[in-house]
């Protein structure tokens, strides 16, 4: 929120630097995100009396001789037309800085510095300033806008920076208000915690004013809604003059960002920001029937606002109405029905509560926010309504824009907040912070705050204004204590009261880092996707319609269609990604990603979602194959102490000849494979990639296990190398387990070698394993082993008609 | 007699010839063919010139045989020692011929590595686990009542609008606040508590400094007696821990709903120890968490009783912690996993 320090001077007399309140501000909980004084750009600027002014033959310019008091006489060449003898500018001193502007003289485009210059060969020292060069707008400094010289009165003191003269000495507060704090959202609320910081008197802002005897007869005011509306005041104003609001009001309105619109519309604006109330004024000339309803809208009502936009409400949203029609959007937005016209001559000024919750729901749902609805989000002052109103009428008086009546309505719900008591024990105070504040320094803090403290013995009793409705037990009051008497008075310390506790990590979270460890030590990079992706991903990975993975979780009000779905397996990202490292010249690559996928039981939800811990590999380049991601599925199988076999597959985005199941002890818990070469393409990628999903949540069960201790043999290990010819369908796999079954010796089978080719028929292939054979009882004889060998190639030709390689 | 001579001559020139011999040796190789001709084996030479014996007349038997043994001895003596004198001739050589250029690239196995968020993440357990902090983590899709109702954050309560938030169903969201794991533990245990609930977060933002999904460490004490100084103290050993032994801490009044008094924690500059510096905007100070005591209606919605126990509770922003740590300027590189950013991020 922006505060103009001179709006804030207004009610606290402030002695202080303004970067000295910026630091007590943020100390005190409002941190100040920018202090920027208003003229910052404008430096050496001056009050220049142009003594002589002539013509320049044969161009636009004149020749001006300017006295600029005690920095001299200056001889300037000047291109406006209401350059003038006798007249006083602001002119820009050698060195000078000041805007620079476009061809236009109106745009701004960066800050120049004035040098000595020559112009049509007339020399110039320094320039003769519009409103523009110098950052300030007709509505800062009436006559700023004119394109030309800014004219400055004739009693400015020649000589004398401007600065002060054109407000440009003022500085801006873009003040963070936290969320417990919508008190504060006004100039007014502000004030009054600098007054408590700076222990300063709090001056009001004037609100009296005259009401005459006209009375709008009959005129009634009713709610509805009173849930959605706890207060709503009217005034009726009468003899309106719509005109220009004064040049005070213009300028201060200009310095928090709004532009003066009408003396009226003004005072409205003015209000919301000095007191934080949202106001709204109707021409009463279009209300009809003389009454004010605050209801629920009617489903498929509709209303068009101020800016000619029309919307079709529901009975969630709350219309204020005439006797007749809607002519406002609660505390969103006035209808066009109704708008102040140059023309108005009679006004009805609302200035209300709503429910806070009920103004966000509608400004969401209809994607219509204003300043008011802004404001009325974060909750509004209990005392700003009907100081508000008295402010407005105060305000139409001094402005001499209207006469006051005699018909105010208040309607009060019943849903107000009164000011409340509120009993601590100081002794609490102090144990929520670790230290003794003394009590005169509390019963001082408490009395700047405005909460008329009294102590007896431990009680601390306060009086909490209304509109403090975050102050509700000791624990606030130890933070109002706390941020007035200072944080750096606390005292560090370490957990002196509690109990010793172990803690660190537990079984799972530790084999889960272990596991992610194993697989950096063998190449792979860990990398982090959304939980959320695109349902374009599911296409990609071409599951059907009625594949399990087709069914997750839709957000609701998702960022846009790419990040609108809870994902239900992690390949999709690791596929972009490894297209974005190639499109990137990274060509060889091992990833990884731990994360979850969520399972709904049922959609929409109606209980939590599974969310089941996943871990993807991706592999990619030259040196990658289905047995470089088939060793990696080994490492993680080893890590755990697990024991994975594997299946032939299919999987709709893998290659139809180069995927496998994972299987555990029965289950299976993933899969592995070779990326389709459509996708491949399809993702820009120029290497083949491989995938891996594992289905952590199902073999986190069997975490924890531990490596037996095998005692080491008492015998000599024998090992036998076997090359074997066979059926080329004949898979490495079926090999092996015939060879372990027919044999309770083998220890470890080691395919070394695989031959297709001249040397044997044309239909088979040859393959050679080593078979480490482990004695148990005794110690073998080579003819054992002999014996050994002998009984799997039987085994072997038995069931697959193998053959030993000659 | 002239026999015997003759057979004298003949060792004096094996003698010769071996001496000779040895002259032309080139490799150990040829010394042991060498040997084996003259010396090893019952077909040496010199072995052969035992076999004479027999023809020498027994008086000389015994001078006879003590010059074959001397010069037996003496042989093996000798060729011993140009035989290690050859091999170490010969181990120079071959060192020699295998010198390496040591300037040529080096062949390592090159592991990778955790993911900067998953290391920064590691650490801070590191530091709160020695401090008896016990791991939680909760689940990403949260109930509205976990992520706001029961951390005092009704629904007409401004603080909703502090964060945007992902609905999946009018009551199941994803969790704005690793917070929300709080309540859950709160629930099912008794005081003392000290947790630590790392984990992902979701809030509708998407720009260079924001993104949707974020990392988020929420630390919570619940004992008897605990106080904001407590807080602040534990603050001051963490910040030492993970940014240096004179990192100093700052806390500023700020606001959350479930902790009262609320604050927000900054540290010296890590950069510039204070003085001012790009890093820290010139302020001397980075905000590094949001903290506070617990709020004693959180307590009160789990079952806690606020008269006997109290806490304090932190939040730290994992993302921004390591972006912080690793100079970082967008946090959606964190989410790419582009091998060229992860390779460098190694701690």
């Amino acid at each position: 929120m922006i505060v103009p320090l001179s709006w804030l001077k207004e009610y606290v007399d402030i002695d202080i630097q303004p970067q000295e309140l910026e630091g007590k501000l943020f100390s005190s909980g409002f941190e100040v995100e920018e202090l920027t004084e208003v003229g910052k750009d404008i430096s050496k600027v001056v009050v220049g009396l142009v003594e002589t002014c002539e013509a320049i033959p044969d161009t636009h310019l004149h020749l001006c001789q300017v006295d600029a008091g005690e920095h001299g006489k200056f001889q300037i060449c000047c291109g406006a037309d209401n350059v003038k003898a006798g007249g006083k500018y602001p002119v820009a001193l050698v060195g000078a800085t000041v805007y620079a502007t476009a061809r236009d003289h109106k745009t701004v485009e960066g800050v120049m510095t004035i040098k000595k210059g020559k112009m049509r060969g007339y020399e110039s020292q320094g320039m003769l300033c519009s409103g523009v060069e110098l950052g300030v707008s007709e509505n800062m400094y009436p006559g700023a806008g004119y394109n030309g010289l800014l004219v400055l009165p004739e009693d400015a003191p020649v000589g004398a920076d401007v600065k002060p003269l054109l407000g440009l000495d003022d500085w801006l507060f873009d003040i963070a208000i936290t969320a417990n704090r919508p008190d504060c959202q006004s100039i007014w609320g502000i004030a009054r915690e600098v007054a408590a910081i700076l222990e300063k008197p709090l001056k009001m802002p004037a609100l009296d004013y005259t009401e005459t005897d006209v009375e709008k007869e009959g005129f009634t005011v009713t709610v509805d809604a009173p849930d959605l509306c706890p207060r709503y005041v009217a005034h009726y104003v009468y003899d309106v003059k719509i005109g220009e609001s004064p040049a005070w009001m213009k300028r201060r309105l200009a310095l928090v960002g709004l532009d003066a619109i009408s003396n009226v519309v003004d005072i409205t604006n003015y209000i919301m920001k000095e007191l934080g109330q949202p106001m709204h004024a109707f021409d009463d000339s279009y209300l009809e029937g003389n009454a004010i309803h605050v209801r629920r809208a009617d489903d498929g009502e509709k209303i068009v606002t101020l800016d000619s936009q029309e919307y079709t409400l529901n009975t969630s949203n709350l219309v204020i109405c005439d006797g007749v029609k809607p002519v406002a959007l609660a505390g969103v937005m006035g209808g066009l029905n109704s708008e102040i016209r140059e023309d108005t001559t009679a006004v009805m000024f609302e200035s209300a509560k709503f429910a806070r919750d009920n103004i966000r729901r509608t400004a969401r749902a209809l994607g219509k926010r204003s300043d008011a609805s802004a404001r009325y989000e974060k909750g509004v002052d209990e005392y700003a309504t009907e100081m508000a109103i008295r402010r407005a009428l105060h305000l139409i008086e001094e402005l001499g824009c209207g006469k006051v009546s005699r018909t105010h309505r208040d309607v009060n719900t019943g849903n107000s907040i009164e000011p409340k008591e509120l009993k601590v024990s100081i002794d609490r105070v102090n144990k929520c912070l670790g230290i003794t504040v003394p009590d005169e320094d509390i019963l001082r803090i408490m009395k700047n705050l405005q909460f008329a403290p009294e102590i007896n013995g431990d009680e601390l009793k306060l009086q909490i204004p209304a509109y403090r409705e975050d102050m509700e037990s000791y624990q606030d009051v130890a933070e109002e204590v706390i941020r007035m008497y200072g944080y750096d008075k606390l005292t560090p310390t370490f957990l002196k009261s509690a109990e010793v506790t172990t803690g660190g990590l537990n079984l799972m979270q530790r084999t889960e880092l272990k596991l992610k460890r194993a697989l950096c030590a063998a190449g792979l990079y860990e990398g982090m996707h959304y939980s959320f992706f695109s349902p374009s991903d599911l296409d990609m990975l071409k599951y059907p319609e009625d594949a399990k993975e087709r069914k997750a979780i839709r957000i609701m009000n998702p960022i846009n269609e790419e990040l609108s779905l809870m994902r239900t397996t992690l390949a999709a990202q690791m596929i972009h990604a490894i297209g974005r490292n190639q499109k990137r010249g990274t060509l060889q690559g091992r990833l990884f990603e731990v994360g979850n996928i969520f399972i709904p039981e049922e959609l929409p939800l109606t209980e939590y979602p599974d969310e089941r811990t996943t871990l993807c590999v991706a592999i990619f380049g030259e040196e990658e194959s289905f047995f470089t991601l088939k060793g990696i599925a080994e490492n993680v199988a080893d890590t755990l102490c697990l024991n994975f076999t594997y299946e032939r597959a299919q999987k709709t985005f893998l290659h139809p000849y180069q995927t496998a199941s994972v299987i555990c002890n029965g289950e299976t818990v993933g899969y592995l494979g070779k990326l389709a070469y459509d996708i491949k393409n399809d993702e820009g990628m120029r290497t083949d990639a491989y995938i891996m999903e594992i289905d952590l949540k199902t073999i986190s069960q069997w975490y924890g296990k531990k490596p037996v201790f095998e005692p080491l043999p008492k015998f000599q290990e024998e090992k036998r190398d076997i090359a074997l010819v066979m059926d080329k369908k004949v898979t490495c796999g079926e090999v092996e387990a015939v060879i372990c079954e027919a044999c309770k010796y083998v220890k470890q089978i080691t395919l070394f070698d695989v031959y297709e080719g001249e040397q044997i028929p044309a239909d088979k292939k040859s393959m050679a394993f080593t078979v480490v054979f482990t004695p148990k009882e005794e110690a073998f004889t080579s003819e054992s082993v002999d014996g050994f060998v002998k009984k799997i190639l039987k085994q072997l030709n038995r069931k697959y008609g193998i053959e030993m390689r000659s | 007699m002239q026999e015997l001579n003759g057979l004298n001559d003949n060792i004096a020139v094996l003698k010769q010839e071996i001496l000779d011999g040895a002259e032309k040796l080139g490799s150990s190789k040829e010394l042991y063919e060498f040997k084996k001709t003259y010396v090893d084996g019952k077909n040496g030479k010199v072995n052969q010139l035992m076999k004479e014996m027999r023809n020498i007349p027994a008086d000389q038997k015994a001078a006879y045989g003590k010059s074959v043994n001397e010069l037996k001895s003496w042989a093996q003596e000798f060729l011993g020692g140009l035989d290690e004198k050859m091999k170490k001739m010969e181990l120079e050589k071959r060192y020699e011929a295998e010198q390496v250029d040591i300037s040529m690239p080096a062949v390592k196995k090159i592991p990778g590595n955790l993911h900067p968020i998953t290391q920064m993440r590691n650490q801070l357990i590191d530091v709160f686990a020695g401090m008896g902090f016990e791991i939680y983590e909760g689940s990403e899709v949260e109930t509205d009542y976990y992520n706001f109702t029961a951390l005092n954050t009704p629904q007409d309560h401004p603080a909703r609008d502090m964060q945007d938030t992902f609905y999946l169903s009018p009551e199941f969201l994803l969790r704005t606040q690793t917070s929300a794991g709080q309540i859950h533990v709160m629930e099912n245990r008794k005081p003392p508590i000290k947790i630590l609930s790392p984990g992902k977060v979701f809030r509708s933002d998407d720009d260079a400094t924001h993104s949707p999904m974020f990392s988020q460490m929420e630390g919570l004490v619940v004992d008897k007696g605990i106080t904001l100084c407590d807080l602040q103290g534990m603050l001051d050993e963490f910040v030492k821990k993970i940014y240096g032994e004179g990192t100093r801490t700052r806390l500023r009044p700020s606001y959350f709903p479930f902790t009262e008094p609320s604050v927000e924690v900054d540290c010296s500059c890590f950069e510039c120890g204070g003085k001012g510096c790009k890093l820290c905007k010139g302020t001397g100070w980075i905000e590094v968490l949001g903290a506070g005591v617990v709020n004693k209606k959180v307590l009160e919605n789990c079952g806690i009783d606020s008269d006997v126990y109290s806490g304090f509770a932190f939040g730290i922003g994992i993302e921004r912690t390591a972006m912080l740590k690793y100079g970082i300027n967008n946090i959606k590189m964190l989410f790419e996993s582009d091998l060229r950013v992860l390779k460098q991020l190694n701690d």
